[in-house]
């Protein structure tokens, strides 16, 4: 895994090296092991390196025999060793052993359509010197991060935006509508970023710069075809476990040892599982526990370590561990979050570099193929519930739902009613399964400024979003629908980003992941939905193709989502417990910014310190304003 | 519950008053106070959510030292200033006549 950055200049005038070696150095913590960095007249590309396959003869940018063609690349193409052979059969010939040349050889046969070929996670830019283009891509998922900007007449792109933000011209100020989007979605929608003007490339999307122009295209997109081959549920769990396997298989190619991420769910459990079946060496698993036993899952995580023989390692989180790193945790998302889970993984990452290791296999991804998470099964209880309103039992199912947020216990049917959006208009809402969420997360946007709301007025991020579907959409039954709207908005935007790519590459270690194997994927998104939730069984499919390899503990459980204590953690004693905290929420400093209600954050700030209940939606607006002020402090300053 | 009033007039207003300031403070954040009316719907106006309800109740039983049951918490008993407020009335008044007719 790499960091990878680069400038094309539009109007032919030179690169300096200098610029882009600084761009690079911004992303050192991608790729600590080497620096790269390749000039040629108005082209410039840069590269920080983590070695991984073939440490000795992969550095970057690396050319083509000819020269012609220069790369630089971040990520895995897991499926080289199969697409070199079938290329040397074609007459090609290779000089190293890495991933990095079978894509310049792919690109040499395919132009733009290599990326049809790869079975991987990738970020990266080719320079075709002969046809005077600039080629850049992004897998299909949107595991590797990508941004870009064209500022005056010079293209800039990289990695993380803090590469983008090394060049002296670009501006940097806040995209206010991103803005809005977190505060909605708990992620910005690509191309959008919290960053104006600087775009950030979508999931399965090609860009090209040629001849002065830009022009972006999806070359792979989720879709949810109607399955007419009747298989049987038997069938359809050999299907899904044999793919697993061999995703598996190919992810665990590598030139240094791989670790796996052991949460204590169903999805580590089985990728841990199945390495333990391609190999009997020594094998590493991390986690992170918690001194809170609300969100400690530590009981599985043993259950499953004793089962499958690993040599395990744990991270203990406190509260105040989260306050102490959330600066770096903000520095590293470059976005603000609603959240502070992606805290622990920061720390988590932490664990497995100072264990040596740099690359780590997880079940990410799982639960939004294969219907794991409470949403879809919420969404499926409220409109069975709308569909007879007056029914005294249907909404007791919500309550069970949620064991763990005590709040519901004791709310009348009347409240429920109206806090999970079961009328007539909500039940016909394209966006129904995830209103709940998405209407209680708006309403943090109370914090804002008068100002910025006055921006604002006339977007709704609910209605672009709608707006914006692809046309399918309503052909899709209820339970896609809402799988789509989670593998198409927060996934991308949030889970693989400021909880995945960010918080591993903050500490060089390189996250993968077989449920997202694309073969896997389009499987999933063949499989009924029936056989993904069977009732209220999430991942039904998965448990029953996997019955064999995991501990009954772990299949059995309720499903926990991973979860980390919040606004709480800022404070002990009713004080701050960090300086940063009060400097960051002091009215002046709000005041100062302008983004957020001084007057609304005191009071908000006061209610925190002193204890007591703190809802979703208060921890939501603390972590959210905290975090944006860490964002603008940190990446903006007094422009 | 205390008044520093000496008729019931007073005693409701007062009442009302503390309602208020505790829904100002914690659900808007000291904004709008003088734009919300006692008989605005605190659901309709988006300020309350499913913790919100479990900080009002729990603001009632200590401010007014009285029990809300489960089957009381509806919007019929909680859901605007002045049903909180008749609410407490009612449940104050019970109180008093259950012990005797002492506060």
């Amino acid at each position: 895994m790499c960091g990878i950055c680069g400038v094309l200049n539009l109007n032919s005038k030179p690169v300096s090296a200098q610029v882009v070696e600084k761009m690079a150095e911004t992303i050192r913590h991608r790729g600590p092991d080497q620096n790269g960095v390749y000039t040629d007249g108005k082209v410039g590309l840069g590269h920080r390196r983590l070695s991984i396959i073939d440490v000795a003869c992969g550095q970057q940018p690396m050319p083509n025999a000819d020269k012609s063609l220069w790369i630089s690349f971040n990520g895995e193409i897991f499926n080289y060793v199969e697409l070199r052979e079938d290329l040397e059969r074609r007459g090609h010939r290779f000089r190293t052993r890495s991933d990095t040349e079978v894509i310049l050889h792919l690109y040499e046969e395919h132009g733009e359509e290599c990326v049809q070929h790869f079975n991987g996670q990738w970020a990266f830019a080719i320079w075709d010197r002969k046809k005077d283009r600039l080629f850049l891509s992004r897998d299909r998922l949107g595991v590797r991060p990508l941004f870009y900007t064209l500022n005056n007449e010079t293209f800039i792109f990289g990695s993380e935006i803090k590469a983008i933000l090394a060049c002296p011209e670009v501006r940097r100020e806040l995209d206010l509508i991103g803005l809005d989007q977190i505060f909605t979605f708990w992620c910005t929608r690509a191309p959008r970023t919290i960053f104006r003007n600087i775009l950030e490339l979508p999931p399965g999307h090609s860009l090209l710069v040629e001849a002065g122009r830009i022009r972006t295209w999806p070359y792979w997109q989720l879709d949810y075809p109607q399955q007419n081959e009747k298989l049987s549920e038997k069938d359809w769990a050999e299907r899904l476990l044999e793919l697993l396997m061999d995703a598996t298989r190919i992810r665990l190619r590598s030139d240094v040892p791989v670790g796996a991420y052991l949460s204590g769910g169903l999805d580590s459990t089985v990728v841990t599982a199945i390495i333990r079946r391609h190999s009997e060496a020594r094998l590493k698993t991390f986690s992170v526990v918690f001194e809170d036993p609300e969100f400690d899952e530590r009981r599985y995580q043993r259950e499953a370590v004793d089962f499958l023989r690993t040599e395990h390692h744990e991270v203990g989180i406190t509260g105040e561990d989260i306050a102490r790193v959330f600066p770096k945790v903000i520095w590293h998302a470059e976005k603000p979050v609603l959240r502070s889970a992606p805290a622990p993984l920061f720390l988590l990452s932490s664990l497995v570099r100072n264990q040596g290791y740099k690359v780590v296999l997880s079940g990410e991804g799982a639960d939004e193929i294969l219907g794991g998470y409470d949403i879809f099964k919420e969404a499926k209880i409220r409109r069975f519930w709308g569909r007879r309103l007056e029914s005294r039992f249907r909404p007791l199912l919500l309550k069970r739902l949620y064991p763990y947020l005590g709040n519901l216990r004791s709310q009348s049917q009347s409240y429920l009613k109206a806090f999970f959006h079961v009328g007539a208009e909500d039940l016909a809402n394209p966006l129904f399964s995830h209103l709940p969420r998405w209407e209680l997360t708006s309403r943090i946007k109370g914090f804002f400024s008068e100002d910025l709301r006055t921006e604002l007025r006339g977007y709704s991020a609910l209605e672009e979003l709608a707006s914006s579907l692809p046309a399918a959409f309503a052909s899709w039954d209820d339970f896609t629908k809402s799988q789509y709207l989670e593998a198409s908005c927060l996934f991308p935007g949030y889970i693989l980003s400021s909880q995945g790519d960010r918080m591993g590459m903050a500490h060089s270690v390189e996250g993968r992941f077989p449920f997202l194997d694309h073969r896997v994927v389009e499987l999933a998104m063949q499989i009924p939905p029936q056989l993904k939730m069977k009732v209220l069984s999430e991942k039904h499919i998965l448990k029953r193709a996997t019955t064999e390899l995991v501990p009954a503990a772990v299949t059995s459980r309720s499903k926990q989502p991973y979860r980390a204590p919040d606004s709480a953690s800022f404070f002990s004693r009713g004080k701050a417990s960090e300086p940063y905290v009060e400097e960051m929420l002091a009215s002046a400093r709000i005041r100062h910014e302008g983004v957020f209600n001084p007057t609304k954050v005191g009071k908000l700030y006061d209610k925190i310190k002193r204890g007591g209940v703190i809802g979703v939606k208060d921890n939501m607006a603390l972590l959210g304003i905290l975090s944006t002020q860490l964002v603008i402090s940190q990446f903006i300053g007094n422009q | 519950m205390s008044s520093t009033g000496t008729g019931k007039g007073s005693r409701m207003h007062t009442l009302e008053s503390a309602i208020r300031s505790f829904i100002v403070d914690n659900f808007l954040f000291g904004e709008g106070e003088n734009g919300l009316k006692n008989e605005d719907s605190l659901l309709e106006n988006g300020l309350i959510d499913s913790t919100g309800i479990l900080e009002l109740v729990a603001f009632i039983q200590q401010s007014f030292k009285l029990i809300v049951e489960d089957e009381e918490i509806v919007p019929d008993n909680l859901d605007s200033i002045d049903k909180i407020a008749k609410f407490v009335k009612r449940k104050d008044e019970a109180r008093v006549r259950n012990n005797g007719g002492k506060p």
